[in-house]
């Protein structure tokens, strides 16, 4: 399987400016063969006009982006090995499916009986068998997808990109074809390179996820590395939901590390974080890593927290809002100095045994491995 | 009881006999003229003004008539020969405005649909003095003698075509052409393949207006044609100004039918390719 893990496209250096904008800013970074690769970032980020730069729609500014070690830049579309899904799926309206899929066989001149077997075969991988003389119009947003996935791997790409593919579809399709994409790759081997704006559809799909804020790589890692060990703020707070403090690093050795937040109290870590003596640094501390419990109540549970010192990683304050998700139930909790705490605690049982209600005076506490120091 | 009506909803107009009553108003304020023309064209009388019975004759007087028929034959071949080139001038110069950013495009766009504005008398007396500077010369075999007048009538054509097509492309998914470039098409493949598809009910409507338009025409046509020329309006505008005969009717009724068919075969050919694509 090394031999996999050789990049497919390689981006060097890469800015893209309209004008006094600049979308792309600098970006170099490798997208290995194989993987599942995902570009997530808030709207505007640059992600896209990434996507398109690999596609051939939009020139690089300044940079090189190599396809399977081939430059790129003098390469129009119609002649990049990579295909694009695209965001409004883009299926031919005047064509039945079989001529959608069949249409970039069709004109490189590829002999009648192969276009009817890989077409037929495509269709089969995007489980639309029995649609073939369908019009687009008369298929849901879910089907036209996914003509328009079989439209491109029925080409055999080296790459298929994929412009925001869920974000037209409804919530509970879009879980579905989450899965369905995942496996999908693995079934064809093909690399995927996704542009998306959510979260859950990037740490679901992805090998690998490179965070773009701005125009820039912000975090380039596995999903759940993404999510427990964020480099910086943007990306603790964009990926998932996060509490945030500000403090100082007041001790900071190999093995442990504490942080003074004004807002929250003194934070313990059973590792160090390598930052300046007394810098200043923030403390993310994801809501579900957070025990609640009445104060004196709940000791067995509190061992956990045993981990750290006295005093430390323990926190009071008073439920101010309360969200029943079904799954889990949110808390707002107001500390001490006035910030607010958000806790999320799943529903193990049908009826809670604490019963928390507003107003309640509550403790929290958590394990030392638990909050992230970010130092930026 | 039970022959009570339901009662009716506010939205549904054709139930209320005002609307209806408006509606068959207007109706015949539209088509009550073409209607009497029609009808008079089988009355057996030389004048119009009082039934006389039903005849035949003055459509085979018209069709015997060999200047109107000339005419007529004159006007078919400009408006075909006008529209092929105003829909070909007018879908590039739609797509051009529509796909470049270039100087001076809001000019070349209001320069563009100045023939719509231009009262056509001031076009038509344009058009008289141009060719009559460059020497067009007015001796030349049929079909060449036409070509003045079919110069000039392209010129007030295309632009019609041109912002139906503009029209029509605004409701063009660019994903779509890129989709056709990224398979592998060429800008070319992708046009055919893709752009054209879409802008083809543009192209009908397009030609059916360019058709009609130059069909009817009669001030620009009446400056343009030469001595010898004529086309089947400034034929029936002859005729009637010595005496308004049924024979003009009759000649009338021919070429609205003749338009109506035209209109039908066209409308009829796009749904018939809208159905044969979906099967």
């Amino acid at each position: 399987m090394t031999q996999a893990k050789q990049p497919i496209i390689q981006i060097r250096n890469v800015s893209k400016r309209f004008g006094k904008v600049t979308a792309v800013d600098n970006i170099s970074l490798d997208i290995l063969a194989g993987e599942f690769f995902v570009l997530l970032g808030p709207s505007g980020c640059g992600k896209t006009t990434l996507l398109r730069m690999i596609a051939g729609f939009e020139m690089p500014t300044e940079g090189q982006i190599f396809i399977d070690g081939q430059d790129m830049s003098l390469v129009p579309p119609n002649k990049r090995p990579v295909n694009m899904v695209f965001q409004s799926y883009a299926v031919f309206p005047h064509m039945n499916v079989t001529d959608n899929v069949g249409y970039g066989l069709r004109i490189s001149g590829v002999s009648k009986g192969e276009i009817r077997d890989r077409v037929a075969e495509a269709l089969e991988l995007v489980k639309l068998g029995g649609f073939e003389d369908r019009m687009p119009d008369q298929m849901s947003g879910g089907q036209r997808q996914r003509v328009a996935l079989a439209r491109s791997l029925v080409m055999r790409p080296k790459v298929l990109l994929l412009d925001e593919p869920l974000s037209a579809l409804d919530a509970k399709l879009r879980a579905q074809m989450q899965f369905e994409l995942a496996d999908l790759q693995d079934k064809v081997g093909i690399t995927f390179v996704t542009v998306t704006h959510d979260q859950d559809e990037a740490l679901s799909m992805a090998s690998r996820v490179a965070v773009i804020n701005k125009g820039e790589v912000a975090q380039l890692a596995p999903p759940a590395d993404l999510y427990e060990y964020p480099a910086n703020r943007f990306v603790a707070d964009f990926v998932g939901s996060v509490n945030i403090f500000e403090g100082k690093l007041t001790l900071d050795e190999p093995d442990k590390a504490a942080v003074d937040c004004p807002g929250l109290g003194k934070i313990y870590l059973n590792h160090g974080v390598t930052g300046p003596h007394g810098a200043d640094v923030w403390v993310a501390l994801r809501p579900e890593k957070i025990y609640l419990h009445v104060p004196g109540k709940g000791k067995a549970v509190r061992a956990a927290a045993q981990d750290a010192p006295d005093g430390h990683n323990l926190a009071r304050g008073t439920i101010k809002g309360m969200s029943y998700l079904g799954d889990i139930t949110l808390y707002e909790i107001q500390l001490g100095g006035g910030q607010m705490i958000r806790v999320s605690r799943p529903n193990l049982s049908r009826h809670d045994q604490e019963d928390f209600t507003w107003d309640d005076k509550v403790s929290m506490h958590w394990r030392a491995d638990s909050p992230v120091v970010l130092l930026s | 009881m039970m022959f009570n009506r339901t009662p009716i909803a506010p939205l549904e107009y054709t139930r209320k006999l005002w609307m209806r009553s408006w509606v068959g108003l207007t109706m015949l304020f539209l088509y009550a003229p073409l209607i009497i023309l029609m009808v008079f064209s089988f009355n057996d009388s030389k004048r119009n003004v009082v039934w006389k019975g039903f005849t035949l004759k003055y459509y085979e007087k018209a069709l015997h008539n060999d200047s109107l028929v000339e005419a007529l034959v004159n006007s078919l071949t400009i408006a075909t020969l006008a529209t092929i080139v105003s829909l070909v001038i007018g879908a590039l110069a739609a797509v051009a405005l529509w796909r470049f950013r270039f100087p001076f495009k809001g000019l070349v766009e209001g320069t563009m649909s100045l023939p719509i504005i231009v009262p056509e008398i001031c076009l038509g007396v344009a058009f008289l003095i141009f060719f009559a500077k460059v020497d067009w010369p007015t001796d030349l075999p049929w079909p060449l003698n036409l070509s003045a007048i079919t110069i000039a009538h392209i010129t007030f054509c295309f632009p019609f075509v041109a912002m139906v097509v503009r029209a029509r492309l605004a409701s063009f998914n660019k994903e779509e052409e890129e989709a056709a470039k990224d398979l592998g098409a060429t800008e070319w493949q992708a046009f055919r393949d893709v752009l054209l598809p879409h802008i083809r009910p543009a192209l009908v409507a397009g030609a059916l207006l360019a058709f009609t338009l130059s069909l009817d025409d009669f001030v620009i046509t009446f400056f343009t044609s030469g001595p010898d020329t004529i086309t089947f309006p400034v034929k029936v505008y002859s005729m009637v100004r010595f005496s308004v005969t049924p024979e003009v009717n009759a000649a009338s009724t021919i070429l609205i039918l003749l338009t109506v068919i035209l209109t039908f075969i066209a409308l009829k050919l796009q749904g018939v390719k809208g159905i044969a694509e979906t099967h």
